[in-house]
């Protein structure tokens, strides 16, 4: 049977940029332009956890996100793998949403849209890294949740979740409709085809306002949040590493061994 | 408005005992009580609690809540967020702490919507603004790459922090303090996901979390072979465990178990060695509590220089076999 699923993707400032260009700037995280936004990683696994469903099963994927300023490119990578649909939240209201105010509005979106058996969600973003609006949207909706999938597999209206635990996984079955958080695991997202960019480059995102979902500006970003942030800030990382070294890295290795005795590390 | 007040801290068991995580949490709940002058309480759930309560007595709770059910046997959200939100509501406390476990990661989020409050996850330091009352959250955001101040004005104040941010106070077995059994009902019908089978995947030998020494390797390494043959060597020699960064366990080199990082395992042993770990802040979130972090990288300008004490720039397949030899002749004099 045909699977209707939703999968919430962020964009956000790529995390693997290297630590140096993450810089703080009147308490806003602030990165050259010249770093691209991408789809935040865990997200990309979400999106490949619908996909493989989508392969096996069929059905049909809606992926939704919520923010301002968009870049087209980043956010219709989406619709380049296999979305077969975007619906972007876009709006300034939306701005500095915290976990509360995203997980509402994406939750009135998702009702707005009506039809699902499974959310996908990553199991945290890559910046704010809290992992909470996966489980705040299920909270609103009612429904129950698997978090840290690695495996999602679908059959006669229930969807069976490899879920990561500390020494091991869990296989544990949820009906339909559920919410999954994805996490590594489950495989890389699959590389967009031709095919894949041009149907994607034809295809318009729909946009929602606040008002498209029900919701007042006064509900959602900075103001519908509970949470405030006072402050956003780089601890200094004092560098004191002592290098080791010789002629030949094997001699450095041995030398290693002397000094780590030497100071009674080892 | 109900008042709130007191500290709630929810434990987690491990073979029956306190894990580490819940005596952190009573040490930073004591901490916090103190100031406040209020009591600190903790929720225990499982299907047997038994001297666990004690333990919880002796690591600085003034009263430990019991709930003993059958559901609690392997952890559920739908089950567990019952006698969770049950107890919240009738004991209204000020803050709730719970540990950024798989449990804390699970429960606390879909707790504190249901609760129409507002949390914050994975924290490093908590401390309690004289002027307000208010808890001042401080957590790692961007990876790593910044961290981040919080507060909130909603009730109860709801965080859950990080294993090894926190430290217990040491164990006093003539603590007084009361134990409680919980008020509460599991409603079956509640419970929408169903469990069907549980797989470790733990390696034989010292755990990762308790491990005194941790050989780490990282995409450098190349593939999974070396995992099993010259850094379990290292490890074996100094009693410790081997463990991966992200690569390695997303590559399916090692088992998801290995995994040190943001998203992985958080350890903080005497002794890391790093080996052909780049030292992306993604992994430094998992190891940058060790004592003595040691970094072997071909690469030099490798970030995990930046937080290591010693370091060699070298291939590994060169530094490690004359560094394991040396070693072996040191030990051995």
């Amino acid at each position: 049977m045909p699977v209707n699923m939703i999968v919430c993707c962020k964009q956000v400032p790529d995390p693997e940029a290297p630590p140096a260009v993450f810089k703080v700037v009147n308490n806003k995280m602030t990165l050259p332009p010249d770093v691209k936004p991408v789809i935040g990683q865990y997200e990309e696994f979400a999106l490949e956890a619908a996909l493989k469903i989508k392969d096996a099963v069929g059905g049909k994927i809606t992926a939704i996100s919520l923010g301002n300023n968009f870049v087209r490119d980043v956010i219709k990578k989406a619709l380049a793998v296999g979305a077969d649909e975007l619906i972007l939240l876009e709006d300034k209201a939306f701005e500095d949403s915290d976990s509360w105010s995203t997980a509402k509005a994406l939750a009135a979106a998702i009702k707005k849209i009506g039809q699902y058996d499974i959310i996908f969600c990553g199991r945290q973003s890559s910046d704010w890294d809290a992992g909470q609006v996966g489980l705040g949207i299920a909270e609103i909706l009612g429904i129950p949740a698997v978090t840290l999938a690695r495996k999602v597999e679908v059959s006669d209206g229930k969807a069976k979740a490899e879920r990561v635990i500390p020494d091991g996984y869990q296989v544990v079955e949820v009906t339909f409709p559920a919410l999954i958080t994805v996490t590594s695991g489950i495989g890389a997202l699959r590389y967009a085809t031709l095919k894949g960019i041009m149907a994607a480059a034809k295809k318009q995102p729909i946009v929602w306002k606040p008002a498209d979902i029900g919701l007042q500006p006064s509900e959602v970003g900075a103001a519908g949040g509970r949470s405030k942030l006072d402050k956003l800030f780089q601890p200094v990382k004092e560098s004191k590493c002592e290098m080791i070294s010789a002629d030949t890295a094997a001699e450095a290795g041995a030398k290693l061994a002397v000094r780590l005795r030497e100071v009674k590390l080892l | 408005m109900a008042e709130y007040k007191g500290i709630l801290v929810f434990g987690e068991l491990v073979d029956g005992k306190l894990a580490s995580i819940t005596t952190e949490l009573l040490g930073c709940g004591r901490r916090l009580a103190n100031e406040l002058k209020e009591e600190l309480s903790c929720l225990l759930a499982s299907d047997v609690v038994g001297e666990a309560s004690k333990e919880a007595i002796a690591y600085g709770a003034d009263k430990v809540y019991v709930a003993e059910h059958p559901a609690f046997k392997e952890y559920q959200a739908d089950s567990c967020i019952q006698v969770a939100e049950k107890l919240v509501k009738d004991i209204s406390p000020r803050v709730v702490l719970i540990g950024q476990t798989a449990m804390g990661r699970d429960l606390a989020p879909r707790l504190a919507f249901r609760l129409g409050t507002s949390l914050t996850t994975d924290c490093l330091d908590l401390r309690i603004d004289p002027a307000t009352k208010l808890l001042v959250r401080t957590r790692p955001v961007y990876g790593g790459n910044a961290q981040a101040v919080f507060t909130s004005d909603s009730m109860p104040q709801m965080v859950t922090v990080r294993a090894k941010a926190m430290s217990p106070i040491e164990r006093d077995n003539s603590r007084k303090g009361t134990v409680v059994p919980a008020k509460f009902d599991i409603d079956m019908s509640k419970v929408k996901t169903k469990v069907l089978e549980t797989v470790k995947e733990e390696t034989v030998g010292v755990k990762l979390e308790d491990a005194p020494v941790i050989v780490c390797g990282g995409r450098g390494m190349g593939g999974p072979a070396p995992f099993q043959t010259i850094l379990k060597e290292l490890a074996d020699l100094l009693h410790g465990a081997v463990g991966a960064s992200r690569p390695p366990a997303d590559n399916g080199w090692v088992p998801e178990s290995y995994h040190i990082g943001l998203t992985g395992k958080i350890v903080a042993p005497d002794i890391y060695i790093a080996v052909a770990v780049s030292g992306a802040t993604q992994h430094t979130a998992g190891c940058s509590g060790s004592k003595h972090i040691i970094a072997i990288n071909k690469d030099p300008e490798a970030n995990i220089f930046k937080v290591a004490e010693f370091g060699v720039v070298g291939k590994y397949e060169e530094v490690l076999p004359a560094f394991i030899s040396k070693l072996k002749e040191l030990l051995a004099a």
